[in-house]
């Protein structure tokens, strides 16, 4: 465990070199953009409007009691969403497809030697191929995130009024009510944290990869379990300082 | 010229290489030749840099390459050409990019010139007007021709081959051989070929390195190694039943 930590921030400093030519670490940044951010659009899409959906049915299938204001569905589901649901699931479900895919691409490298090719000619492998993949996490993920907190809000009012629980005035009065801006700011601090954990752990199982096809896999599966709790800590860790 | 001043390299318990010491000369076709496992790879690999040797040193011209701060070794790389045995092209690139990648990043060339200077070195692998193929679409011998060009597409002083021939039909291994030994000598590069392949050392072994059990066994050039008087030697030049065959008649046509 602390070989592989020491390893890890050993990565880190290699990553974070200057570039040999910021053209082509522009160019990069540009095609990981797409293929980060652009490409994980869908998938955000449709876990949101149906999850923002559940939790609107959920709340307002447990209001039994008369005490509750009506509005609360759309406040808890405004709140539930912001708070945790689009930060921090969907940067889970986000370490399940971008932080595979890394893992399985950077692996694949290693093991037909295109890293070693890379090193060969002078190229800093790390800072080429891995330094464009965290800055367009960093700057994607939170836009994925403002995406995803907007199609699950509409999911949950979809789901009120075709199910006739709520009117859109008092599922947007619940939304409304109580509503802290600093909550917007604490999900995209921890987008971006997740962001860069995601990529850099993904990143770190593939370019250590050792063996063929079969190591490969491995250190893709291992790369989402290890970025998953990576995930879930320092989501705690960051309640912990920001909210409390 | 490459000189090699004893070498060691172990990975944790085993000892790779004992006390290597050989020089790998310019203009000519360096072989090192050996069974698999006895470490042929882990010295060239250590020439490159992909692995610290753990005493020894590695001359690049006088230059100590094992004692090079990480600015300098960039330095040097940028004057080696390296062909690997799966090629190593870069999956994402065509076989354009894939060639011009490292002018793209180490010199200032403008567009037109980086594409004039690959469709050269394409030609020069007789691959012309295959630029905006993938190495998928490619064959072995193709992928092969596209790493040399890829190799010496900055005029490199060194070059080295992993097992060029590896997985390549016997005819085909021998234009990859006759295309190294061509460039070898065009170039006047220092040129260091891993190989188990016995074509390839009587196609084009000047000078050629035996390393048996991690040392340094024995050396000289193609037509030494065919009356080479060393059993170590003799069980591989002549591993199979033909080849014992024709060693028996060379001995019989001597006497």
């Amino acid at each position: 465990m602390l070989f592989h930590v020491g390893r890890y921030f050993l990565m880190l400093r290699r990553l974070f070199a200057v570039p040999s030519k910021w053209n082509i670490l522009w160019k990069r940044i540009v095609s990981e953009l797409h293929i980060i951010g652009i490409n994980s659009l869908p998938i955000v899409a449709l876990m949101s409007s149906f999850m923002g959906g559940v939790i609107a049915l959920q709340t307002a299938s447990n209001m039994t009691t008369p005490l509750l204001p009506d509005y609360t569905v759309g406040y808890i589901t405004q709140s539930s969403t912001i708070l945790e649901f689009s930060p921090t699931i969907i940067s889970l479900i986000l370490a399940g497809k971008v932080g595979s895919n890394i893992a399985s691409e950077i692996g694949t490298m290693r093991v037909t030697e295109q890293i070693d090719a890379l090193e060969i000619m002078g190229v800093n492998s790390l800072n080429f191929l891995v330094l464009p993949k965290i800055i367009g996490a960093v700057l994607f993920f939170p836009i994925l995130v403002i995406f995803s907190m907007a199609l699950s809000l509409i999911g949950g009012w979809l789901a009120l009024i075709f199910s006739d629980l709520s009117t859109t005035e008092t599922y947007v009065l619940g939304i409304r009510s109580f509503f802290n801006p600093f909550h917007i700011t604490y999900a995209l601090i921890k987008t971006i944290f997740f962001g860069f954990l995601i990529v850099s752990i993904s990143s770190y199982y593939g370019y250590y990869v050792k063996g063929g096809s079969l190591d490969v896999g491995k250190a893709s599966t291992q790369a989402v379990v290890s970025s998953t709790v990576a995930i879930l800590i320092m989501n705690f860790l960051l309640t912990y300082l920001l909210l409390l | 010229m490459i000189e090699i001043k004893g070498v060691n390299k172990s990975f944790g318990e085993d000892q790779i290489l004992f006390d290597i010491n050989t020089v790998f000369e310019k203009g000519k076709v360096n072989l090192i030749i050996g069974q698999s496992g006895q470490g042929k790879s882990v010295l060239a690999k250590c020439m490159v840099g992909l692995h610290e040797v753990d005493s020894g040193e590695i001359l690049y011209e006088d230059s100590d390459f094992t004692k090079m701060r990480s600015t300098e070794k960039s330095k040097l790389r940028q004057e080696i050409g390296m062909l690997f045995q799966g090629s190593a092209l870069f999956d994402s690139m065509n076989v354009e990019e894939n060639i011009g990648f490292p002018l793209t990043m180490f010199t200032k060339m403008s567009k037109k010139e980086i594409q004039s200077r690959v469709d050269f070195c394409l030609e020069r692998v007789n691959l012309v007007g295959k630029n905006r193929l993938l190495p998928s679409e490619c064959s072995g011998g193709m992928q092969k021709r596209i790493g040399i060009a890829r190799a010496i597409s900055m005029n490199p002083k060194y070059l080295f081959c992993d097992e060029p021939n590896s997985g390549l039909d016997p005819k085909t291994a021998i234009v990859i051989d006759g295309l190294i030994q061509d460039i070898t000598r065009e170039y006047n590069m220092t040129t260091v070929v891993i190989t188990h392949d016995m074509n390839s050392v009587i196609e084009i072994g000047e000078n050629v390195l035996f390393i048996y059990q991690g040392k340094r066994w024995w050396q000289g050039d193609k037509k030494s190694i065919i009356t080479a008087d060393n059993p170590e030697i003799t069980n591989f030049v002549y591993a199979s039943e033909f080849m014992k065959e024709i060693r028996a008649n060379i001995q019989n046509s001597r006497n």
